[in-house]
């Protein structure tokens, strides 16, 4: 197997089936450092399962997965984050009962702390550095007036823009995006868009999962096109747009 | 090897009478998906439908014999069970049997009981988190023993078995043993038997009826069968209720092996909870299962030769296996995936 | 000095709290509670709630198997009396220690599951503590007769400095000994020391990341926590706790019995925590004190009393009143408890800070209608 130089995350070989579905067959990937990968694919293609193998949370039938030459495959969620992948889920997995600040500052504890520290006796309001590096954070997605409010009380669009604040505090080394603009407004699918495209120049990798091509047309450095568990293209934006293979598994008859 | 046999025999009606609360247990966490901590007083509340009706059949008419006098002189008071003042000596017949006659009174009084609770509280408890449904259910299950406590008192009221049920069956001699070798007393066969009676009842009753399939189908899917347009929430309250009756019935029929008391409900929940646990949570035949296991178990640990080995352990053998299969396969033994995981 | 740092509203409620504390021998008296048998349980069940609460309001973990810390604790307490010193403060560090060592084995099992398993395991640990304490463990809790202080004790540490004397000797602290108002005071001060803590824990980060726990354990755990060893060590402080309020019970009363292991008690602690308001400081405190003083008063009515009550009434209505009222006292008080339980449940699911929020919400609201009316009448 041939690694080009920068890649940082490797999918390497990987099949999963279920109960005789081959649900992900000979699926290799490679993201490159500090690019944004893009896989598209219809739904039922196997995107989820394909990020579910990624995060370690399915086991795949074989292959392994291996990010910045470690191998992911059996790891628990909290070490692969301690390694430097955070994620965004497909819905806004946030801290409800906890205020917007306290939202940013908890996973800022886990980047300074680790995966676990007691600190009990120096109260939470006297981490003032902490609590700065959450404004800021909070301030890049715009939501710096909001940090007083209830988690729980945010429209989806601000659940999701404060879940891209709590993984964009850790300075992650590899972003996951599950389909971070589905089931949302035009109004929040737009801002989002803008708030991926404001943070695209930063040095961190991107996997964009996405079932819209169009979401991703303008944010992906490098697109798969995944459909029946198969990569079936891959390539520059442009080059995928224009493959006829897609336009028939995926675009078919769309414009 | 007798020794064995005798032992599996003794844990035979105990897992019976688990089987039967677990069952209900499961049923409306499958249907309603409602924990429900104040199963074990409906079993409570069962046995004291038989109390109820003994002490209702023998309530005492009291007359005067002017015939004879008490060594004090005065007329002699005759005490004469109502049942037999009316009925004769079919009155007798019937105060001997009371113990299976107020299976009567139990089917409808707890399926009244059941559509009550059902309607009065559990409904609002169905979108509300498990742990709000714990502590509800907790709390009623208080209230309802309290009130038995309220109503007879806090100390158990043995209830006689009938007479042709007294002594022991020599199981052994059937089975071409030495006679004597292995008995096991007559009402304890009658109540594994009654138990096999209402689980297979209640598991045709599952298979082969409408309703029965309904309530299948919605333990599986609950949304799909709503859309169907299929009333589920009035089946499923009647299926409150039969898991109302069913814990009663084997409240019940238990009285001649354990003498109710007000807190009998606390001890049996407790237990059928690792019951369901280690069957499986939300699997019917699981529940089953486990609850013989567990009674059968229980009747080895109790065995002198291993309380010896290991003293105190059937004292505890069941909530250890609890903790075990809880930890090795959290599952249970039938259970479905990801049931109450969150 | 970082330890004893709190925010400034925090060292308000303290300052607050600790006067309420230590003048409640002045304030209880109109209730006619200010005795010190019952202001003792008033303090050390408010100790036992405010730590389930740790677990319980913070994280989220219901635990049905509290009540076996709280008797580990009185044993404890009542052999370190029997072997050691009738010194309460070795009794009380022992018995916080050895519930602490109790906590993290029953913890460090049980939080391998969540939810309704987890309170299946922590009821089944505590059925089983219990089973035992009546059976084979016998030689070390005396099981029924529960354990009691003996003449022939070997009390090794007091031997060394006093003459056995006859007559039981009783729980003493740098050799003063604590009988009544000085119990009192005892569990008082270590009820403060307790809630200075629990403010601690919900003051601090870890505070924040126990009620993350509870917030959402998937995104803490995808947040690069760690959340079972979180969430044992707010059971092992949940546990202490308990332990100290047993151990207090012991010093207070030097006796321990396998009753006080009982799941029924370990629902009691649950009771007050809901009653008073989950998650909250001061409502855990509030529950336990509302529910010990309203046993003493219920539990002490009888049908006399209550005939006594009622007598303004027309006598057919007033033997009808006091058969119905007197299932509820008396013998009936657990009744009472449990209606009470069903009804904070049903409608109350946040206790009584959660009614005292809505209300002075209300008030507000009130308040701001008027004001918006007034200034836009103004405005025409």
């Amino acid at each position: 197997m041939q690694y080009s130089n920068n890649t940082v995350l490797h999918v390497a070989d990987v099949h999963k089936r279920f109960a005789g579905l081959h649900a992900l067959a000979d699926i290799d990937l490679e993201v490159e450092e500090g690019k944004t990968h893009a896989i598209i694919g219809p739904n039922g293609a196997g995107k989820s399962t394909l990020l579910n193998v990624i995060v370690g949370r399915l086991a795949p039938s074989s292959g392994a997965v291996v990010f910045d030459g470690q191998v992911l495959t059996g790891k628990k969620p909290h070490e692969i984050n301690q390694m430097g992948v955070a994620r965004v889920f497909q819905t806004p997995e946030i801290f409800p009962d906890l205020s917007v600040l306290q939202n940013v500052m908890t996973p800022a504890f886990a980047k300074r702390d680790g995966a676990f520290r007691i600190r009990m006796l120096n109260p939470l309001a006297n981490e003032a550095a902490l609590r700065e590096e959450a404004e800021e954070a909070l301030a890049d997605v715009g939501m710096i007036e909001r940090r007083h409010l209830h988690a729980a009380s945010l429209s989806r669009g601000d659940k999701r823009r404060l879940e891209l604040a709590m993984c964009l505090i850790q300075k992650p080394r590899l972003l996951l995006l599950d389909e971070p603009t589905a089931g949302m407004s035009r109004h929040d699918t737009n801002t989002t868009i803008e708030l991926l495209k404001k943070i695209k120049s930063r040095g961190m990798t991107k996997v964009i999962i996405e079932h819209d091509m169009h979401v991703v047309f303008s944010l992906a450095d490098k697109i798969s096109v995944l459909a029946g568990g198969r990569i079936i293209a891959e390539g520059a934006p442009d080059a995928v747009r224009g493959d006829p293979r897609v336009q028939e598994a995926y675009l078919g008859g769309a414009h | 090897m007798e020794a064995i046999f005798a032992q599996l025999l003794n844990g035979l009606d105990k897992g019976g009478a688990y089987a039967l609360i677990a069952l209900g247990l499961t049923l409306v966490f499958g249907t309603l998906g409602v924990v429900n901590f104040a199963h074990g007083a409906l079993f409570m509340l069962g046995a004291f439908c038989a109390v109820a009706f003994r002490e209702l059949i023998t309530y005492e008419i009291v007359t005067t014999d002017p015939e004879q006098l008490s060594p004090w002189g005065s007329p002699l008071e005759i005490r004469t069970p109502i049942a037999q003042q009316y009925l004769g000596d079919w009155g007798a017949v019937i105060i001997d049997y009371s113990v299976p006659l107020s299976i009567l009174l139990a089917i409808p009084v707890m399926l009244i009981i059941g559509i009550v609770m059902e309607r009065g509280l559990i409904k609002h408890f169905y979108n509300r988190p498990h742990a709000e449904q714990i502590l509800v259910t907790f709390g009623l299950a208080i209230v309802l023993q309290e009130l038995v406590k309220t109503f007879f008192g806090p100390n158990p009221i043995p209830q006689p078995m009938p007479s042709t049920f007294r002594g022991a069956a020599d199981v052994g001699s059937w089975l071409g043993l030495t006679p004597g070798a292995v008995t096991y007393p007559w009402w304890r066969l009658v109540y594994f038997l009654f138990s096999i009676g209402i689980l297979s009842a209640v598991f045709a009753f599952l298979r082969f009826t409408t309703f029965g399939m309904v309530v299948r189908a919605g333990m599986a899917d609950r949304e799909t069968v709503r859309l169907l347009g299929i009333d589920i929430d009035r089946r499923f309250t009647l299926m409150f209720g039969l898991a109302a009756v069913v814990a009663g019935l084997a409240g019940v029929m238990y009285t001649p092996l354990l003498p109710p008391n007000y807190h009998l409900g606390m001890e049996f929940l407790v237990l059928s909870f690792v019951v369901v646990v280690v069957g499986g949570m939300g699997s019917l035949p699981g529940a089953v299962a486990a609850g013989f296991l567990l009674g059968i178990l229980q009747s080895f640990a109790s065995m002198t030769a291993i309380k010896n080995l290991i003293p105190g352990i059937d004292q505890i053998i069941i909530y250890l296996l609890a903790v075990v299969i809880l930890l090795v396969r959290p599952r249970g033994l039938m259970g479905r995936r990801g049931v109450m995981e969150s | 000095m970082n330890v004893l740092r709190l925010p400034r509203q925090d060292v308000i409620l303290f300052a607050v709290f600790a006067i309420v504390v230590l003048t409640m021998p002045i304030w209880l008296t109109p209730f006619g509670a200010a005795y010190p048998g019952l202001m003792q349980k008033f303090a050390i069940f408010a100790i036992f709630a405010v730590g389930f609460n740790i677990l319980f309001g913070l994280t989220g973990y219901l635990s049905f198997g509290h009540a076996a810390f709280l008797g580990v604790g009185s044993y404890t307490a009542v052999w370190s009396f029997k072997l050691f010193t009738m010194d309460a403060i070795p009794a009380l560090i022992f018995a916080v220690l050895m519930s602490g060592v109790f906590a993290l084995g029953i913890g460090f099992v049980s939080l391998r599951r969540s939810g309704i398993y987890f309170a299946i395991l922590t009821l089944a640990f505590a059925q089983m503590s219990y089973n035992l304490a009546y059976s084979v463990l016998t030689p070390i809790t005396n099981g029924e007769t529960a354990l009691q202080l003996t003449n022939n004790d070997p009390r090794v540490i007091d031997m060394m400095f006093m003459e056995r004397t006859a007559g039981l000797p009783s729980p003493s602290i740098f050799g003063q000994p604590l009988g009544g108002i000085g119990g009192f005071y005892l569990c008082a001060v270590l009820l403060l020391v307790a809630f200075f803590i629990a403010q601690k824990v919900f003051a601090s980060p870890f505070g924040m990341m126990l009620r993350a726990i509870k917030s959402n354990q998937t995104r803490m755990s995808y947040t690069g926590f760690n959340t079972r060893p979180y969430a044992l060590t707010a059971f092992v402080i949940s546990g202490m706790y308990a332990g100290l309020a047993g151990g207090l019970l012991a010093v207070t009363d030097p006796l321990a019995g396998a009753e006080r292991m009982e799941w029924t008690a370990s629902g009691e602690v649950v009771l007050m925590t809901i009653l008073g308001g989950v998650g909250t400081l001061v409502g855990p405190v509030i529950g336990a004190w509302l529910i010990k003083y309203l046993e003493n008063i219920f539990s002490a009515f009888n049908e006399g009393m209550l005939h006594a009550t009622f007598s303004w009434l027309p006598d057919g209505v007033e033997d009808i009143v006091v058969a119905v009222t007197s299932k509820f006292v008396g013998e009936g008080w657990h009744l009472t408890l449990g209606l009470v339980f069903v009804l904070i449940v049903v409608f109350l699911p946040g206790g009584i800070m959660e009614g005292v929020r809505r209300i002075r919400s209300a008030v507000a609201n009130r308040r701001d209608n008027r004001r918006t009316r007034f200034s836009t009448s103004a405005a025409e």
